[in-house]
């Protein structure tokens, strides 16, 4: 059993969740309290100990499910006869019999519509056995498997059937039923096609052994996702975590000083207070220095090559924009525009991405990134509104198409502000190359940051929280952060 | 009274009213076991507080709650002297010895106890709830490291006070941001998140008397499919109780989408998920009659 614990505590670790000795430890401790027997308890125990984070419990799941398959064995319920075919079809190269395909999708179909989950269990394991064709030993991955047995049993037909027979039971004028009907099928396909890939995943780790599917089945923690490359579920995923973060990030910009007592001795109110202990003043009271009141100016490149990013920017600003009395954002392609008003309070994030995309002005001759003209306009629309309290924030990727750069221009805006961060996604290694004159911009900068990635951008919240940074004079600014950035 | 397996403690907590599922139960089980703080972590309203307070029930002991917010120090959450009795003892004693008084004056009389440091005195079993700790600053999270994994607290002028007996810590966060690798090590973790349709139908049968079996269903399955939508703040189980209840003052048997337009505002709290909502609901209205 500890050999066990210790190769699962290596996968977690291998997929990215910290696990630290002693919580190492407590897992072993507690599982001398669970009943071994029941796997619920084994997990729950497990994930208490180890995960503290839900981020990070798709990934606990991931790795669980392939160390601690259920102790039935793979198809080991099954009846010789189903053996049989199951000799039948690895022959036939994974394509049982028409008739058996209709008698398991019926079968399906039934213990679906029934809710009998013993029964679906066992027909999509009869499903993995006799469409998906596993060949031991062929490296393949778990969803050439999954793939090969969901095109059998064509699901899309199988939710289709199940529709029409519940909303055989429903009112027809009864439109919430109706919605609730079909979002019940919509969640026993899912669960189905959860087991169906369950199945497989049990199977290859029979077959391969348990490491070898860990790691194959590793995927990144949201944290670590490519934000350049995020498909759609991943940004949902990333909302969740954002919200966090722009917190995290308001509340450090608006750092009051008042864990310092840096105020000047407010003598009145000292002796009212002193007359509580009898003349003496043992709580000297300060005059509380006003609180700083950070404004932010967001320039957001939102051009094609960005489109991925821009996105995940503008949910950045949105979440931002419920922190930040004083936050300005602006995009930019090749001219810029203000978009603050798209993210006042109580309107929806979809319908903002709309309006910029079809209202804002951000095109002014063809629609390729260009820099230069962004800044200048930038200078000429807005530069006399930035103030020595105002933090600039760039994101984008700094490929100008070839275009004058102008980060002259950049300097000069620089100059009046507090502060100008960049943010790149592209990897540091990409930047220069090509059309991308990150550099000529470096230098006008007070940090330019990789951010590809959610740990990235906290790393950059957490730079910013460092004593005499953004609260700090210009002169200590500059330096560190430059420093780290790099 | 001790916690003897998690079936136990699922159907003790279920007699005092508390729908735990197996994953809570278990984590109940084993904190009691190992002795280790439970740190509660999900969506506001999903019963994290509730869950301190059914533990305190069913195991017979004394609830200590302590509420984060940002500010929160020493002095209030650990202890503190009593300067004006200290005072008045000093003017009392003018004529001793100075280091006579100072003996007497950090004397545990003057000390004044706050939510901790009465939990770890405390002679009879407490259950210690420590709530929203995600408030505090990430420094003040150090005060509590002490307590979490030793159970005692150290006052420099007494010495080290440890607890008598080991009270029961629950600590909740609404994970409004990330709580420090040192209290997470020290804790067991659970996330609680919204229960499924068919529990939340039976905390609703438990939670609000005289509802139909139906309409628990109804109500059950229509807030899972609104937080299946892109809201900004998900309906919450106190909320769906809240709106089961004015459901069932108005006599409704059945909800359809007149009753839902009239009384969502009970279960959405912002007017875009309002109207987004009513849309989504209402679409399928549209598709219906064409």
């Amino acid at each position: 059993m500890i050999d066990l614990l210790t190769d699962f505590i290596g996968e977690l670790r291998a997929a990215g969740i910290p696990v630290s000795m002693v919580e190492a430890i407590d897992a072993m401790e507690a599982v001398k309290h669970i009943n071994l027997g029941e796997r619920a308890a084994l997990k729950a125990a497990l994930g208490a100990t180890l995960v503290k984070s839900a981020r990070h419990d798709e990934a606990f799941d991931v790795a669980f499910e392939v160390f601690f398959a259920h102790h039935r064995q793979a198809g080991s319920e099954e009846s010789p006869a189903s053996r049989s075919t199951n000799g039948f079809s690895s022959e036939a190269g994974g394509g049982g019999g028409e008739a058996d395909l209709d008698a398991l999708v019926e079968s399906l179909f039934q213990s679906l519509l029934q809710g009998d989950l013993a029964s679906m269990e066992a027909a999509a394991r009869r499903a993995v056995t006799e469409f998906a064709g596993i060949e031991p030993g062929r490296p393949v991955g778990g969803t050439y498997y999954l793939y090969r047995t969901l095109r059998r049993l064509d699901l899309d037909a199988l939710r289709d059937r199940l529709l029409e027979a519940v909303l055989a039971d429903v009112d027809p004028a009864d439109a919430l039923d109706q919605r609730l009907a079909r979002e019940d099928v919509e969640s026993m396909i899912a669960r189905l096609r959860k087991e169906i890939q369950d199945e497989i995943r049990r199977r290859l780790v029979a077959d391969r052994g348990r490491l070898s599917v860990a790691r194959t089945l590793r995927q990144p923690l949201v944290e670590d996702l490519n934000l350049m490359h995020a498909t759609r579920s991943d940004l949902e995923d990333i909302e969740d975590v954002i919200e966090p973060l722009t917190r995290k990030l308001a509340a450090r910009m608006a750092r009051r000083r008042r864990l310092l007592r840096s105020g000047r001795l407010d003598f009145r109110r000292t002796v009212r207070k002193s007359l509580a202990s009898g003349g003496v003043p043992l709580d000297p009271v300060f005059r509380k220095s006003r609180p700083h009141r950070p404004e932010v100016f967001l320039l957001c490149d939102i051009s094609g090559s960005m489109a991925t990013f821009a996105r995940f920017t503008l949910q950045f600003t949105y979440a931002m924009a419920s922190h930040f009395s004083r936050l300005r954002s602006f995009v930019f392609i090749d001219t810029v525009d203000e978009v603050t008003r798209y993210f006042g309070p109580g309107i929806d994030f979809g319908d903002a991405i709309g309006k910029i995309a079809t209202e804002a002005e951000a095109v002014w001759l063809d629609g390729h990134s260009d820099y230069g003209n962004s800044f200048a306009r930038f200078q000429e629309r807005y530069g006399a509104e930035i103030t020595p309290r105002t933090t600039l924030i760039v994101t984008g990727d700094a490929r100008n198409n070839y275009r004058p750069g102008k980060p002259e221009v950049l300097a000069e805006i620089r100059s009046q502000a507090r502060a100008l961060y960049w943010l790149n996604p592209e990897p540091r290694s990409y930047w220069d190359s090509g059309d991308s004159i990150m550099s000529k911009y470096e230098s006008a900068c007070d940090g330019v940051f990789e951010v590809r990635t959610l740990r990235q951008l906290e790393h950059f919240v957490e730079q910013l929280s460092l004593p005499g940074h953004l609260t700090g004079t210009r002169q200590g600014t500059a330096q560190p952060v430059a420093n780290i950035g790099r | 009274m001790s916690l003897p397996d998690p079936t136990e403690v699922r159907s003790a907590l279920a007699d005092v009213g508390y729908l735990a599922d197996d994953r809570i139960a278990q984590v109940v089980f084993l904190a009691d076991r190992l002795a280790k703080p439970i740190l509660v972590e999900g969506p506001a309203g999903v019963g994290k507080t509730e869950l301190a307070k059914a533990l305190a029930t069913i195991t017979d002991r004394r609830l200590i709650r302590l509420q984060c917010y940002e500010g929160l120090d020493e002095s209030k959450a650990l202890y503190e002297w009593n300067y004006k009795k200290q005072l008045l003892r000093i003017q009392a004693d003018s004529d001793k010895d100075w280091t006579e008084i100072e003996e007497d004056i950090f004397a545990e009389e003057f000390l004044l106890a706050r939510p901790l440091l009465e939990a770890i005195r405390s002679d009879s079993p407490v259950v210690l709830l420590i709530d929203e700790v995600d408030r505090v600053e990430i420094e003040t999270e150090a005060l509590l490291l002490e307590i979490l994994s030793d159970f005692q607290v150290s006052i420099p002028e007494l010495g080290t006070v440890s607890a008598t007996t080991t009270p029961l810590v629950v600590l909740t966060s609404n994970n409004t941001r990330e709580l420090s690798e040192a209290l997470k090590r020290r804790c067991l973790f659970l996330h609680i998140s919204y229960p499924e349709a068919e529990r939340e139908k039976e905390i609703l049968l438990h939670r609000v008397p005289g509802i139909t079996e139906h309409m628990a269903t109804q109500i059950a399955r229509l807030v899972r499919s609104i937080r299946g939508m892109d809201l900004k703040k998900s309906p919450s189980v106190a909320e769906t109780i809240d709106w089961a209840r004015t459901l069932l003052a108005l006599s409704i048997e059945h909800i359809d989408e007149k009753v839902v337009s009239d009384t969502l505002h009970v279960l959405l709290k912002y007017q875009t998920d309002i109207e987004k909502a009513m849309k989504a609901l209402g679409a399928t209205v549209s598709a219906a009659v064409s």
